[in-house]
């Protein structure tokens, strides 16, 4: 019997300032493939349905189990990753695009630097005193880790910022992922010593005002995270946090 | 005072502590990595970090942890680290706990722990079932707070090439690429710390991540840094198989009570579901009846192998065995088990909150790695360091489950202090140090990378010369070794080296080739892969994790000695070294009995 074959068409662009041009490739279908698989099979055998040599894809991969937020791409028009898009469950033929909202490097391959650094600029840490040994951290009841531990799962992949219609080449918001970090340090017993800090650097443009509450952004998140309750959350918290400034002129 | 200039290359959990270490002493560090930080392996650790706080009024100490990871590792650990590791551990967990860590609670709201192999305390602190992301976050986001005060410099997307050492054969600065560019630049420094994580690819497909090569480990063994007990490697029991990895199923799934079973009846065709009680075969918990489901990992792997290999007991028409939750409440596992159990459905399409996993052991882990000392995580080379997977200290011949995130943070967290000591050491710092130096080591990997993007004559394929070094190393280095197969397997990796020397790259551009890179990895696994196998050839004994059948039981007279393998002008050498055993006497390991 012949093998069962499927295609994957993949938008390939060498550098950023070269053209795009779409390359399809023909590959043999084996039981619990994914996109990673799928990858890998054209590095091994790199030429194009139409017999075309050609160079193994680039793309950013590296746990393969979803959990270190690399491989995100568009798979199918949708951003998701792609170790955990099982080529089964995928409408073929299989379309790879890589992110728009980032900077392209090559091929499926591009910059999230941008969110390490909204992340460095909206101080999402809990500023301890040092490492040396200071004794247990703080009591938390049960209902609260259960709240934070969700949120503490975010992967930066950059999904919710991908769908969002106000990340663009006009508005910068901050996005959903850096919205619910902040709404994470925020809440824990030594973090929300310094929230005003992190509320302020929410504030103006690209802060949490520019959501505009399409919703997009939870329905694309892998790890299931509540980003519309992040958003709400933050948003009570910078306006709380506006008005008691304004009366007080201080945190 | 002159300000001394560390390295640090990795920015797993290991790295990320030795970098909040020097920073806090106020000494700058540029933080290497091949991924940006928040991506490095640590986050596939799943089930917890192991301290001995006794908050379960068990009677549990330091000390016992202390013997649950030197039996359990068969002695062959160094006991002085081991020690002040297991008595340092329940302060790191204080320390995560400030840094924000999200680990499960008590009804009190202190820290819930929960068992794990090799102990029969509950020492286990954990967030939900992937605490290796959680506790890496953390450090993450300390570093990036001192990256914020320009304390740390990272150097996110560079591989690590080399480390530029002076005619003295003194460590003086590393040489990298940059993953973008392909640039190939020196960088000085007084001390460089290695934190690399672990060496699955050499084994193809593992629980590791891409990264995961050891091709720093093996760049420096080939520049004079001892590598260390290479041969013990951990096959982890209970894993997904897969074509691009093996997914870890992780021990805290049998921590919570789930239990390893196949049928009775060999091949039976039923459900599992439909299997009742007393069909079932739970062979861990037959055969070693205080331990159970939770025998360290190399016993529960080896009982795997044989119900499925001699007794033929497998799951029908597979190479499996059933990982079963399905009596726990659903409650308990959303809230303990979530993150491998939605590993599970994503990857697998079955639901095992109601049907039994279907597991099998894949490689996972190495003990061995770059020698360091037993006292500043310091290799031979002056200026080296190395914490973490990458080198050896800690877990003798087989890992503890929820060890390896503590010894990471402890082995940082000396590192980093260490290296800034010899730095001040140093009479000259790295600024007197030639330029010309400098400028060798750029060449000489400038010229690797060219000479390879220039062969164009090449006919073979790094991938298919990369799965054919997997297979064989999985084969015949990893659960039962015979030394014929391990033989055979010496002259295969010869083949595969020769066949390397003809490869094609397919791709000769300068920019984000992810292909020379793979290359350039390749070659060092293959360097790798001759170093575990001629350890576990030479050594005619079984202890922990390595398995003769041929010489099956623990040989101290002749073997109770650590593996040094080092490298000269191409050939590995192999010498021994004794093992530091002056806190606990070696014993008999069974764990048919309470210890």
């Amino acid at each position: 019997m012949a093998d069962k074959t499927f295609i994957v068409r993949i938008k390939r662009q060498q550098r950023p300032d070269e053209s795009v041009r779409w390359e399809e490739f023909e590959l043999r279908q084996r039981p619990h493939m994914n996109v990673i698989t799928c990858l890998r099979d054209i590095a091994e055998k790199p030429y194009t349905r139409g017999g075309s040599e050609t160079t193994p894809v680039s793309y950013e991969a590296n746990c393969l189990e979803e959990v270190c937020g690399a491989c995100a791409m568009l798979i199918n028009g949708k951003p998701r990753q792609a170790c955990s898009a099982l080529v089964d469950n995928l409408e073929k033929p299989i379309r790879l695009e890589p992110l728009t909202k980032f900077p392209l490097i090559r091929d499926l391959q591009v910059d999230r630097s941008s969110m390490f650094e909204d992340l460095k600029r909206t101080k999402c840490w809990i500023p301890i005193d040092g490492t040396y040994d200071l004794g247990p951290g703080p009591r938390m009841a049960p209902e609260k880790q259960e709240i934070g531990y969700p949120l503490s799962r975010c992967i930066t992949c950059g999904n919710c910022l991908e769908i969002c219609p106000k990340v663009n080449e006009h508005s910068h918001f901050v996005g959903a992922a850096i919205v619910s970090q902040v709404r994470l340090f925020n809440m824990h017993p030594t973090g929300e010593m310094h929230a005003g800090a992190r509320l302020e650097s929410l504030m103006g443009p690209g802060g949490i005002e520019d959501c505009d509450n399409a919703q997009n952004c939870v329905k694309v998140c892998p790890k299931g995270i509540p980003l519309t309750e992040s958003l709400a959350a933050v948003n009570g918290q910078v306006l709380l946090h506006a008005v008691k400034t304004f009366f007080t002129g201080k945190d | 005072m002159r300000q001394p200039k560390i390295i640090i290359v990795g920015g797993g959990l290991a790295g990320l502590m030795a970098a909040i270490r020097v920073a806090e002493s106020g000494v700058p560090v540029d933080l290497f990595s091949i991924v940006p930080v928040k991506r490095s392996h640590s986050v596939c650790a799943q089930g917890g970090i192991n301290a001995a706080k006794n908050l379960k009024g068990e009677g549990d100490s330091t000390w016992k942890h202390f013997d649950d990871t030197i039996y359990g590792g068969d002695f062959l650990a160094n006991q002085g680290l081991v020690k002040g590791m297991c008595e340092a551990a329940p302060a790191i967990i204080d320390l995560l706990d400030r840094m924000g860590v999200m680990f499960n609670r008590t009804p009190e709201g202190l820290l819930d722990f929960r068992r794990f192999g090799g102990t029969l305390y509950h020492r286990t602190a954990f967030a939900g079932a992937t605490t290796g992301q959680q506790l890496l976050y953390a450090l993450d986001e300390q570093v990036r707070r001192y990256e914020s005060e320009d304390k740390v410099k990272k150097f996110e997307g560079w591989t690590f090439l080399s480390a530029v050492l002076d005619d003295g054969g003194v460590c003086r600065g590393i040489c990298a690429m940059d993953l973008k560019t392909m640039e190939i630049k020196t960088f000085p420094c007084d001390a460089a710390i290695f934190c690399t994580g672990g060496i699955g690819a050499v084994f193809g497909r593992s629980t590791n991540s891409v990264v995961c090569t050891g091709s720093a480990q093996s760049a420096l063994f080939q520049q004079g840094v001892y590598y260390a007990n290479g041969e013990f490697i951990q096959v982890h029991p209970t894993a997904i198989p897969g074509e691009d990895k093996c997914r870890l199923m992780s021990e805290s799934a049998r921590g919570e009570g789930g239990r390893v079973w196949v049928p009775k009846k060999p091949q039976d065709p039923r459900p599992a579901k439909q299997i009742p009680e007393n069909e079932r075969f739970y062979f861990l918990e037959e055969w070693y009846p205080k331990y159970g489901n939770l025998v360290p990992r190399d016993v529960a792997t080896r009982a795997i192998h044989k119900v499925v290999y001699e007794m033929k007991m497998g799951l029908a028409g597979e190479p499996a065995v059933y990982l079963d939750v399905t009596h726990i409440p659903r409650e308990v596992l959303e809230r303990k088990l979530e993150g491998i159990l939605e590993i599970y459905e994503k990857f697998v399409g079955t639901d095992p909150y109601n049907e039994p996993m279907k597991v099998f052991p894949a490689m996972h882990y190495t003990m061995g790695g770059l020698w360091v000392d037993n006292e500043n995580q310091a290799t031979n080379v002056p200026g080296i360091y190395a914490a973490g997977e990458c080198e050896y200290q800690y877990h003798g011949a087989n890992r503890l489950g929820a060890n390896s995130l503590v010894s990471c943070i402890y082995g940082g967290g000396i590192a980093g202090p260490a290296a800034v000591r010899y730095a001040r050491s140093l009479e000259q710092g790295c600024e007197s140090t030639s330029p010309a130096v400098y400028e060798r080591e750029r060449v000489r990997q400038q010229d690797v990378s060219d000479a390879l993007l220039n062969q164009h004559t090449g006919t073979e394929n790094p991938l298919a010369i990369w799965r054919e070094l997997g297979d064989i190393m999985t084969e015949n280095v990893t659960v039962i070794r015979y030394n014929a197969a391990l033989q055979k397997t010496l002259i295969k990796i010869d083949e595969l080296s020769e066949r390397f020397t003809h490869i094609n790259l397919q791709d000769r551009t300068q920019w984000a080739n992810q292909t020379l890179n793979f290359v350039r990895e390749l070659g060092n696994m293959l360097i790798l892969a001759k170093v575990i196998t001629l350890g576990a050839l030479a050594r005619n004994e079984t202890r922990g994790a390595h398995y003769k059948p041929e010489f099956p039981n623990r040989d101290d007279a002749n073997w109770l000695k650590t593996t040094i393998a080092s490298y000269n002008g191409g050939n590995i050498r192999l010498d021994y070294e004794a093992v530091d055993i002056s806190l606990l006497p070696p014993r008999e390991r069974k764990y048919t009995a309470a210890k």
